[in-house]
């Protein structure tokens, strides 16, 4: 049943890259346990413009959880207190009547605060373009239904495929590697015929991008995996070590 | 009477494409890198244009306002992909593709554009396969397929419920990897502000930087257009929060046609509004209407109990339920196209049949299935979707029917364009869902993504070159000239007043305003009157933003509320162009639903002796209202006929 919550949202405030943050304390009232987490932070960034404030600046577009965008450290924990959601599909039910809500930005060196609680994850995207695909161009493919794929390594391979880009692993990992991500595309690729062929070096090219962008290395804390709201499994970075150490053989 | 060419090319409806193909201008590979071509946005239609005219070796320039290319709105599609596979040998062909889309559309589409795209369908679920995309598969090992609405064959590919996302991942990778090859170079979370035209052809655009605030100049021999729909011009919609129309806006503004702005898709199977504080609305995939069975109460007493919370869905007998589509239309049931099945829903519920405790709301079943696939099957099938319904509605649809209600979704209407994909600009093109070319009044389900991977893949880096043939010899252009100049400060001026207005409203509490007359006047059921009074809300609403909204915060460094305002700015002429384009159109097709022209039985009525045409809007200047110009609609090969799913 909907009810109303009264709070207190202590946010980080950052000004620019180079500038340092800190945080600040608002009070929102009468919020309905039906919104969802980012239409209370609306909310509180339309009082904030009624008294003349800036409001607090946050990643979000999709508000469905599959574009990846939203990005929110909350009360500890990336994507806050629900398994398997990103932020913008957490709901205030989740949320108790009185209590002090502390959101953060993703917190690593690879991505850089750029305003208030918005990161900057190009790194991602340089890992992708390292080798994060099959190459091919264009046209002159073969028919669809050429090569056969069985139905559970489609499956798996949808698991991997699965990821969103968020940078949730990298937030809640404490050596901020990009492991995860990095792996759940290598699988992906890997578990598909049409990837097989260049699954070593696209490995190895994928880790030592990874690795020059300034991400750590990955000691199993399987924190990542934890807070992953599409459920990519750590078992995938065992496969991306298989995978790379083919390729140091292979060299 | 009309002077607009679309080029469609000569001879017989299915050798049209083929012709062109043989005869058009091609550029030879070392003129290619000597060309630059910008490329906004990176959504399926603008990745897949990118990735393909970068591997094919032109310098490409691309453009979009998230902070990865990945993000597009196009990620967010659910259900699948059409394609005239025929792999499960129902009789599906190419020609049957062509015509469900031809009469999904009720007639308001050209021939021939939608007879290339049925054509090249296929060689898009080649393509993507052999990117790696992890379409559905059969225990065999062969690709599997649903069914979606308006059609009766099963021609629709998918990746759970995620097709887009896959579908974008496999296009933003190949585009990353002409990155890589630095064929294309990357500009993220930059917004195009202003075209640049020069000597009557597009050359370049004007853009701000979304993290410094900054303008930036930058030239090209062409410019694509593939920025998405309009759809938010409603506030609430199941677009993304960023999508927007103030390129398209843009582009009409310096002399672009605009076309059919009133065609916009409400889908019937959404999640409803909740209250005041609803920033966006959810789709629950048209792929669930295969298996999911719509209803609301027989009784208008059942109805009342179950607003009221006295009732559950699940204690009403199967006798008292009405499964109003399998009622009224017989053959296709729950999977009529979204224009019939929002209008059947909105009248139940308008009947006082509704649900929910607002009353609009109605029933999507899954009881039978489940009891008939077992509940495995169904996770397997829309996992993800129940998951999401689960998440917002905290109610569990595995065990009681979901709620769903009609939602603003997708926009057929957008920048005219000919055969090429080329505006009346020359050297300006439009691809996706930004421009109006292959659906009509009404989009069939799966076909947004087919259409959005057919004009980047397989239409455009053939056409396009149809003009840089003839541009060899323009040597890039400096960004110094006086054209690049004044859009620059044009621009800035533009920002400069936002800024200072310094009035009392925040620009989302003005978006829901404009929002809601939209809904109210311009939305499911349109008349004359509504109309009207929606035009002069809006004229009004347009001065109330001019001279009253309040942007916080400075002109330089990220300023997302001037972002923002900019933005509805544009949804407000855009708003308001809807609105003429609807008054204009006395006749009901697809989408567009004029209260005046109904049959008996309250389907839409067309008028093909006086709107068999594609309405054209020319801008003419701030305070002049645009001028309505008209492609025919030449049927050829199709007889128009009134659309009939009974
Ligand atoms: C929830 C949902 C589910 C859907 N499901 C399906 C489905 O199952 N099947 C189907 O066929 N269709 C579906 N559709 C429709 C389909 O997803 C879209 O029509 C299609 O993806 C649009 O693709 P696009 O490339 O044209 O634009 P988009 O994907 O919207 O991309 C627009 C791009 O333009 C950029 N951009 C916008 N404005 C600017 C600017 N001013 N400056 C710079 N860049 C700009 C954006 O950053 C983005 O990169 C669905 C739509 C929604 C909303
Ligand atoms: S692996 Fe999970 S947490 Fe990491 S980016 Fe992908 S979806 Fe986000
Ligand atoms: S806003 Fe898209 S995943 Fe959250």
């Amino acid at each position: 049943m909907e009810s109303f919550l009264n709070l207190t949202i202590k946010v980080w405030h950052q000004k620019g890259p180079t500038e340092k943050g800190r945080f600040e304390s608002y009070k929102v009232e009468h919020i309905s346990t039906d919104s969802s987490f980012l239409e209370m932070m609306d909310i509180l960034n339309e009082k904030l413009i009624k008294e003349n404030k800036e409001p607090i600046a946050f990643d979000h577009d999709c508000r469905e959880g599959i574009c990846g965008m939203c990005s929110l450290y909350i009360n500890g924990r990336p994507h806050g207190p629900d398994d398997d959601i990103t932020t913008c599909q957490l709901y205030m039910r989740k949320f108790k009547d009185g209590e002090t809500i502390t959101v953060e930005p993703w917190r690593a060196a690879a991505f850089p605060v750029i305003k208030d609680l918005i990161v900057d994850r190009t790194a991602f995207d340089k890992i992708i373009a390292a080798g994060g695909y099959i190459s091919v161009g264009t046209g002159g493919v073969p028919d669809g239904n050429n090569i056969a794929i069985p139905k559970d390594i489609a499956e798996q391979a949808m698991d991997s495929a699965a990821c969103i880009g968020c940078g949730a692993c990298v937030a809640a990992c404490k050596n901020s590697s990009a492991m995860l991500f990095v792996s759940a595309k290598v699988s992906q690729l890997a578990l598909l015929p049409q990837g097989k062929a260049e699954s070593k070096r696209r490995a190895k090219n994928m880790v030592k991008k990874m690795e020059e962008l300034g991400f750590g290395g990955c000691t199993n804390t399987r924190a990542c995996e934890v807070e992953c709201p599409k459920n990519i499994s750590v078992s995938n970075i065992a496969r991306l070590n298989r995978e790379f150490l083919k390729s140091e053989f292979s060299e | 009477m009309s002077n607009i060419n679309s080029k469609i090319p000569e001879g017989p409806l299915a050798q049209k494409w083929t012709y062109y193909k043989e005869h058009q201008k091609i550029v030879a590979p070392a003129n290619k890198r000597k060309l630059d071509i910008i490329v906004v946005g990176t959504g399926l239609a603008g990745a897949s244009a990118a990735a393909s005219l970068g591997q094919m070796g032109f310098n490409v320039k691309s453009f979009c306002i998230q902070d990865s290319p990945r993000r597009a709105h196009s990620i967010a599609a659910q259900g699948g992909i059409n394609a005239a596979k025929n792999y499960q040998n129902d009789g599906d062909s190419v020609y049957r593709l062509f015509i469900d889309t031809i009469k999904g559309g009720d007639y308001r589409s050209r021939e021939a554009n939608v007879y290339r795209l049925a054509e090249v369908s296929n060689n898009i679920i080649d393509q993507c396969v052999a990117q790696g995309v992890p379409f559905a598969r059969e225990y065999g090992g062969v690709l599997a397929n649903r069914s979606f609405g308006g059609v009766q064959v099963s021609r629709t590919f998918y990746a759970r419920g995620q097709t887009g996302q896959q579908l974008l991942l496999g296009a933003y990778q190949a585009m990353m990897r002409q990155v890589h090859e630095g064929t294309v170079t990357l500009h993220t979370r930059s917004e195009i502000v202003d075209i640049v035209i020069i000597d009557g052809k597009a050359r370049g655009v004007i853009t701000r930087n979304i993290v410094t605030g900054k303008l930036e100049r930058h030239f090209a021999h062409a410019v694509v257009l593939a920025t998405g729909g309009y759809g938010n011009t409603f506030f609430l919609s199941t677009n993304a929060m960023g999508s927007n129309g103030s390129a398209i806006i843009r582009a009409y503004q310096k002399g672009a046609y605009f076309a059919n702005p009133c065609f916009i898709q409400i889908h019937p199977t959404c999640i409803p509004v909740h209250g005041d504080f609803q920033s966006k609305l959810t789709l629950m995939s048209e792929s669930l209407r295969n298996d999911g069975r719509i209803w609301v109460p027989k009784k208008k007493e059942d109805a009342e109990a179950i607003r009221a919370g006295k009732l559950k869905p699940t204690e009403i007998a199967e006798e008292d339920r009405d499964y109003y589509l399998e009622r009224r239309y017989p053959a296709f049931g729950n999977l009529v196209p979204r224009d019939v099945a929002s209008r059947a829903g909105k009248e139940r519920c308008d009947a006082g049949y509704g649900v929910n405790t607002t009353g609009r709301a109605v029933f999507l079943d899954f009881k039978e299935a489940i009891e008939r696939l077992g509940k495995k099957t169904i996770t397997e099938r829309y996992g993800n979707l129940f998951q999401m319904y689960q998440k917002i509605e905290n109610d569990n649809p595995y065990e009681t029917p979901m709620m769903i209600y009609p939602a603003i979704h997708y926009v057929m209407g957008g920048l005219w364009v000919d055969y090429e994909l080329q505006t009346n600009i020359p050297g300006l093109y439009c691809c996706g869902e930004a421009n109006f070319s292959d659906h009509g009044a009404n989009r069939l389900g799966a076909s947004a993504l087919m259409q959005g991977l057919a004009d980047g893949y397989f239409v455009l880096p053939y056409t396009i070159q149809n003009y840089l043939a003839g541009e060899i010899r323009t040597d890039r252009m400096s960004t110094d000239l006086p054209e690049f100049e004044e859009a620059e400060k044009n621009s800035q001026l533009r920002f400069e007043k936002l800024k200072n207005i310094n009035g009392k409203r925040s620009v989302d509490s003005i978006h829901k305003e404009l929002g809601n007359i939209m809904w109210e006047h311009v939305g499911m059921g349109r008349t004359k009157k509504g109309l009207e009074e929606g035009i002069k809300m809006i004229v009004a609403l347009k001065k109330e933003f001019w001279s009253n909204v309040r942007i916080p915060g400075d002109m330089e460094g990220m300023n997302v509320e001037l972002d923002k305002a900019s933005r509805l700015a544009d949804f407000l002429e855009m708003g308001e162009l809807i609105a003429r384009d609807a008054l204009s159109r006395n006749e009901s097709c697809g989408g567009h639903f004029r209260e005046e022209s109904q049959t008996a039985d309250g389907e839409a009525l067309r008028d093909d002796k006086n709107f068999a045409y594609v309405s054209c809007w020319k801008y003419q200047g701030e305070n002049a209202d645009p001028e309505l110009n008209k492609e025919e609609l030449n049927y050829e090969n199709v007889k128009m006929v009134q659309r009939n799913y009974k």
